[in-house]
């Protein structure tokens, strides 16, 4: 078919590097390793009982429920008014716009160590501006005390995925024909009802983008949680990801087999998130309609 | 009542909103501004108390020192070599695959479509258990080829929908005078539909190249040894329990990010276009 020949290639490269991956990481959750990685047989389905009942798992799992949902719905929102923001024309648009954009442009890993240095206890300049304003009288350990760690987390997460969905957002509101609004002000709409009767219905679509996109890059995400919680011990603030991948590579535990049943579970958590927040949407829809 | 306060706001317009935007301003790049200014001190200036705002000594010294260590050479080589390998890969295959997806109707149309956008869902941090193994036992630990191909791999399903966007929203009659002056699909592809989607293509090339840049947990994953890392894994051996080089730490990432930020600023105005056409699927 011609087809093929069109697609040929891209097929073979989703193939090899994703799909193949995705099996060895479902052929590697059933099987026994040493600790230097040779495979020693089958384990059945060991690893993934090991996992499942890990002690740490009930905490990690909360962790990341938390992470995803608080960033998710904190980027939509700000994001919502940010790009109503830069729909208007005013004089400077341009320079916002760039703004905007680095902590996009910028890699995660260089705006993790950078926020890593800002939050710091002694030499971060957070807690000297809190301290100089007089907002607090002592530092905060952001990073070390574990009720500010996840929040702190949570800041740079929204901090970096703001850029993208606000652009998203800018693009959903430039879809909307003007004459819309000249209709329902000629109506006698006032601001706040024009928003949510007409501008919030109208940007569903987009809004749902932005919701599964960011879900899967946040859920995903590791530099922000690897390099800010890099110096706590133990598995209190690990998402998923970060704990899967301490279990495969740091010293300690590499426990290949119980890292790759921890992959799996992982693709299956995000795959089925998504799919009842799609069926949410169209519950809502359904009994709107 | 409603009109004079309308009348008000528009006047008022012209000053508030150039202030909100220098407040959103401020929100987004002080945090890079105190990244710069923390490269441009002493090192040890960095971690002084009480700290001052503004560099005490504006030192350049940490940027003239990392562009000469051999490590940072190295790096910003292997990051060169990967983000463009993987860009022009991604380039070569998903033209072809966007052009034929866009225009025409054929047998598994959707199961490709699919499978795109399945593979957008598996981030390489959820498999990078499974590259590991799989790169392990083909011996391509440690090499260019094992990144270079993960980050193509992993930015086609983007580009693609990207281009598709781009390549639908072409008027089929363009085709088909191209189709009776005696194109085949291959020259029409070429001659015709690239030029028209060079924005497109841009904004494709644009993304890929970044993501690609500033990839960080396969390279982390994937290699060894020190001189083959990307810029994303070796800065951060700048400060570690050992050594508090935080103001070449900061040098280091502002020469990684600069070329970003420029390169995604020049296609600024695409960004919102491409994503407008994408979503009007």
């Amino acid at each position: 078919m011609e087809a093929l020949l069109w697609l040929g290639p891209a097929l073979i490269l989703i193939f090899v590097i994703v799909i193949y991956p995705a099996v060895t990481l479902v052929v590697t959750s059933f099987g026994k390793f040493s600790i230097i990685g040779l495979r020693q047989g089958s384990a059945g389905i060991q690893n993934y009982v090991n996992f499942l009942t890990s002690p740490d798992l009930g905490h990690v799992i909360w962790n990341t429920c938390v992470w995803v949902g608080a960033v998710v719905i904190l980027t939509i929102l700000i994001s919502l008014g940010l790009a109503q923001f830069l729909s208007k024309e005013f004089f400077g648009r341009r320079f916002v716009r760039w703004a905007v954009i680095v902590p996009w442009a910028a890699a995660l890993v260089v705006s993790s160590q950078l926020f890593r240095l800002l939050y710091d206890y002694y030499h971060g300049i957070i807690n000297q501006l809190l301290l100089a304003l007089g907002i607090i009288n002592k530092p905060i350990d952001w990073l070390g005390n574990s009720s500010f760690i996840m929040p702190s987390m949570i800041a740079v997460g929204v901090f970096v995925s703001l850029p993208f969905t606000t652009y998203l957002f800018v693009a959903g509101l430039n879809a909307i024909p003007t004459d819309i609004y000249e209709a329902a002000r000629i109506d006698g709409a006032r601001p706040q009802q024009i928003y949510r009767r007409i501008t919030l219905p109208l940007l569903k679509p987009a809004i749902f983008i932005g919701v599964v996109l960011n879900m899967i890059y946040v859920f995903n995400s590791f530099p922000i949680i690897w390099i800010l919680n890099g110096s706590n011990p133990g598995f209190g603030n690990d998402t998923m990801i970060t704990y899967m991948y301490k279990l495969a590579f740091k010293s300690a535990q590499h426990d290949v087999g119980m890292a790759a049943a921890a992959g799996i579970f992982n693709v299956l958590f995000i795959l089925i998130a998504v799919g009842i927040y799609l069926r949410f949407v169209n519950w809502r829809e359904g009994v709107q309609s | 009542m409603a009109s004079r306060r309308f009348r008000g706001w528009k006047r008022a317009r012209r000053f508030v909103l150039p202030l909100a935007g220098l407040g959103v301003i401020a929100i987004f790049i002080s945090p890079y501004i105190v990244m710069a200014f923390d490269a441009l001190r002493p090192s040890g200036e960095v971690l002084a108390t009480p700290p001052t705002f503004l560099p005490k000594v504006w030192t350049p010294q940490a940027f003239q020192q990392v562009l000469t260590d051999p490590s940072f050479q190295n790096w910003l080589k292997t990051s060169l070599i990967v983000a463009t390998s993987s860009t022009l890969i991604v380039i070569l295959v998903a033209i072809p695959a966007a052009y034929f997806t866009a225009r025409f109707t054929f047998r598994g149309r959707i199961a490709f479509l699919g499978l795109v956008v399945i593979t957008q869902m598996f981030a390489p941090t959820s498999l990078v258990v499974g590259l590991y193994r799989e790169f392990y036992d083909f011996n391509l630990i440690n090499t260019y080829t094992s990144l270079i191909l993960t980050n193509a791999a992993f930015n086609i399903a983007f580009a693609l929908w990207i281009l598709q966007s781009f390549f639908a929203a072409i008027p089929k009659d363009i085709e088909e005078s191209a189709a009776i002056d005696g194109c085949g699909r291959v020259g029409t592809m070429i001659r015709i539909m690239l030029p028209l989607t060079l924005p497109g293509i841009v904004t494709a090339v644009t993304f890929t190249f970044i993501a690609a840049w500033n990839e960080y947990v396969v390279a982390l994953t994937l290699i060894q040894d020190d001189s083959r890392k990307p810029l994303t894994v070796g800065i951060n051996s700048y400060v570690t329990a050992y050594q508090q080089n935080w103001s070449q730490m900061f040098a280091a990432s502002l020469i990684a990010i600069v070329p970003a930020v420029i390169l995604f600023a020049l296609i600024e105005k695409y960004l919102v276009g491409g994503m407008t056409a994408g979503a009007i699927k």
